[in-house]
């Protein structure tokens, strides 16, 4: 993995090592822009971004990105069928307010789409919860039950049913812990967060 | 040719008479502009500055009337987020003002000034007169143009029908269709100048009398569009002028209408009655997709667009109902549809459509990184 890819958060590095090069990308939920630069420069992407928050896409628009201020749970459907060959979505899923019409649109939108989100069922998670009998704050959510924006939590064992139930087929799975890439077995228990690469089959 | 008003500017007269969207032509056309910084060996460090429905060249350097600092001084100047060390800034007075580019109040080939005999003209007249200016001065495909307001629509205007002439384009609290709330409120300006009776068919050059009152109305109404409710209540409220009870009468009593009659009045010093009723006239009839295909033509905005390669970035300001946010969107999703890059946003800022021409300092991050690279 080269520099500019290996500065990046874990999961977006996952992504950005696995887009074919010189592909056509939709960033949703880009943030300031870092993955979107990453697949520009070392990937030779065509990429595009959509986010919500307007000074993100100023910060896009600096590194000379192209991104439109937006919402997810709206704006998707205004983007015509199989426009790209990728739809990204990273750590926007469990905030979106129908995380699973989101996902419908990814996939009508890219031939492919990359989700990834926080597993809520990583035995701290679980622990918090039957010995505490608190919602958890971790690293990946740091945020208090009454101020988070993650109002869709969900855990690989749930993503993995919905996948099964729409007919999805997954493409590629990965699953960190840290930084680090870990092996699919208890994933449910050990990965604190996920990514998968999944298409209509 | 001559003007009412004088300037100090550069002007440069059309060798070729201007063929116009109504179909007629117009002989001798001198344009007015200002430029600022130098063009490179390369030629590609040019931008075109479009200014609004009232404004004029002087973006950066005082007004030669009322003295006041150029309308964008903040944004254009060495260092600043136009940076005229290493751009060359080009900004024309548009097609039928007053500030010295031909208008109604200029003499037309009989020696008469023109009045209502001007022809009527549009958004793309404006920026076909433009285009003459870029081929005098030597710059054959601009960095970018930048608009707001009435400048965005010129700098729309220019993507689409030149698109081999710009690598970007920025546009600001702007509209792709003239919305038909603004077409009204400029009915009403309109009306209120042909209404005063010092108009006189717009014949009134030379009389000793001009329709400042009918003027100075338009411009009072125009000038509420401009604002915004939270502007007008944090600057005036319901705050009395220079009197501490009601006066039972038509004085201005609020501060708000002392503020108005102020607005109103200094305008009619610094602007032709006439150029206000061709240079609305202009904006109510702008639509690019009827620019683009004709009127009655129901293609979609994207397809308009069709074509079109530059980079793209539309800014839009929560507190605009002029050119409300929607209007800004529509832009970007078309032009997204049509294959160009692009970028939107919607800033947030307390001073309604004006926003663009005031402080705030996350439009000036945008601008500097739209144009850094």
């Amino acid at each position: 993995m080269n520099r500019i890819m290996a500065t990046l958060r874990p999961d977006l590095a996952v992504i950005a090592g696995h887009v074919a090069p010189g592909a056509k990308v939709l960033d949703v939920g880009c943030g300031d822009g870092t993955l979107m630069a990453a697949l520009r420069d070392e990937r030779g992407c065509d990429v595009r971004g959509l986010e919500i928050d307007p000074h993100n896409v100023a910060e896009c628009v600096g590194h000379g990105l192209s991104a439109i201020q937006g919402d997810a749970d709206t704006d998707l459907a205004l983007y015509p069928d199989a426009s790209f060959d990728y739809a990204i979505l990273s750590q926007t899923l469990q905030t979106t307010k129908r995380p699973d019409m989101v996902l419908e649109e990814l996939l009508r939108i890219g031939r492919r789409a990359f989700v990834s989100f926080p597993n809520f069922g990583h035995w701290r998670v679980r622990s918090d919860l039957l010995w505490r009998g608190r919602m958890p704050v971790t690293r990946l959510l740091p945020v208090g039950w009454y101020e988070t924006p993650n109002i869709h939590h969900l855990t690989i064992a749930d993503f993995r049913d919905f996948v099964a139930a729409r007919g999805l087929k997954v493409e590629g799975a990965w699953y960190l812990n840290g930084d680090s890439l870990i092996s699919p077995a208890m994933a449910t228990w050990r990965a604190e967060h996920a990514v998968y690469l999944l298409s209509r089959g | 040719m001559a003007s009412l008003f004088t300037s100090c500017s550069q002007t440069y007269d059309l060798p070729d008479p201007l063929p116009l969207d109504g179909g007629q032509s117009l002989e001798g056309v001198r344009i007015a502009f200002e430029t600022y910084g130098a063009l490179n060996d390369a030629r590609d460090n040019a931008i075109l500055i479009c200014h609004a429905t009232t404004g004029d060249q002087y973006v950066a350097s005082p007004h030669p009337i009322t003295g006041k600092p150029g309308w964008w001084s903040k944004m254009v100047g060495p260092g600043k987020p136009i940076d005229t060390d290493r751009f060359y800034v080009i900004c024309p007075n548009v097609l039928g003002s007053c500030m010295g580019t031909t208008g109604p109040g200029s003499l037309a080939p009989d020696g008469q000034p023109y009045g209502l005999r001007f022809p009527v003209i549009t958004i793309r007249d404006m920026v076909r007169a433009h285009m003459a200016l870029l081929d005098h001065l030597g710059v054959e495909r601009l960095y970018a143009v930048v608009g707001g307001s009435m400048g965005g629509m010129q700098a729309l205007s220019l993507s689409i029908h030149w698109p081999e002439r710009v690598a970007r384009v920025l546009l600001l609290a702007t509209t792709a269709v003239m919305p038909v709330q603004n077409i009204a409120f400029q009915e009403v300006g309109r009306q209120a100048i042909m209404a005063d009776p010092d108009w006189q068919g717009g014949a009134y050059y030379g009389t000793g009398r001009a329709p400042d009152a009918g003027l100075a109305v338009a411009r009072m109404a125009a000038h509420i569009t401009y604002l915004s409710e939270a502007t007008l209540s944090e600057k005036f409220g319901r705050r009395l002028q220079d009197r501490d009870a009601k006066s039972f009468g038509f004085g201005a009593d609020f501060q708000v209408e002392s503020y108005l009659r102020y607005q109103g009045s200094s305008f009619t010093g610094r602007f032709d009655a006439n150029s206000y009723l061709y240079i609305t006239r202009a904006m109510s009839y702008f639509d690019v997709v009827d620019e683009r295909f004709g009127a009655g033509h129901n293609a979609r905005l994207s397809e308009a667009f069709a074509g079109v390669t530059a980079r793209f970035c539309v800014v839009s300001f929560d507190t605009d109902w002029l050119y409300p946010t929607a209007e800004s969107r529509k832009i970007a999703h078309a032009v997204n549809a049509a294959g160009a890059p692009v970028s939107f946003m919607e800033l947030a800022a307390p001073y309604g459509h004006d926003s663009f021409l005031l402080d705030v300092p996350a439009l000036d991050r945008v601008i500097t990184g739209f144009l850094s690279r």
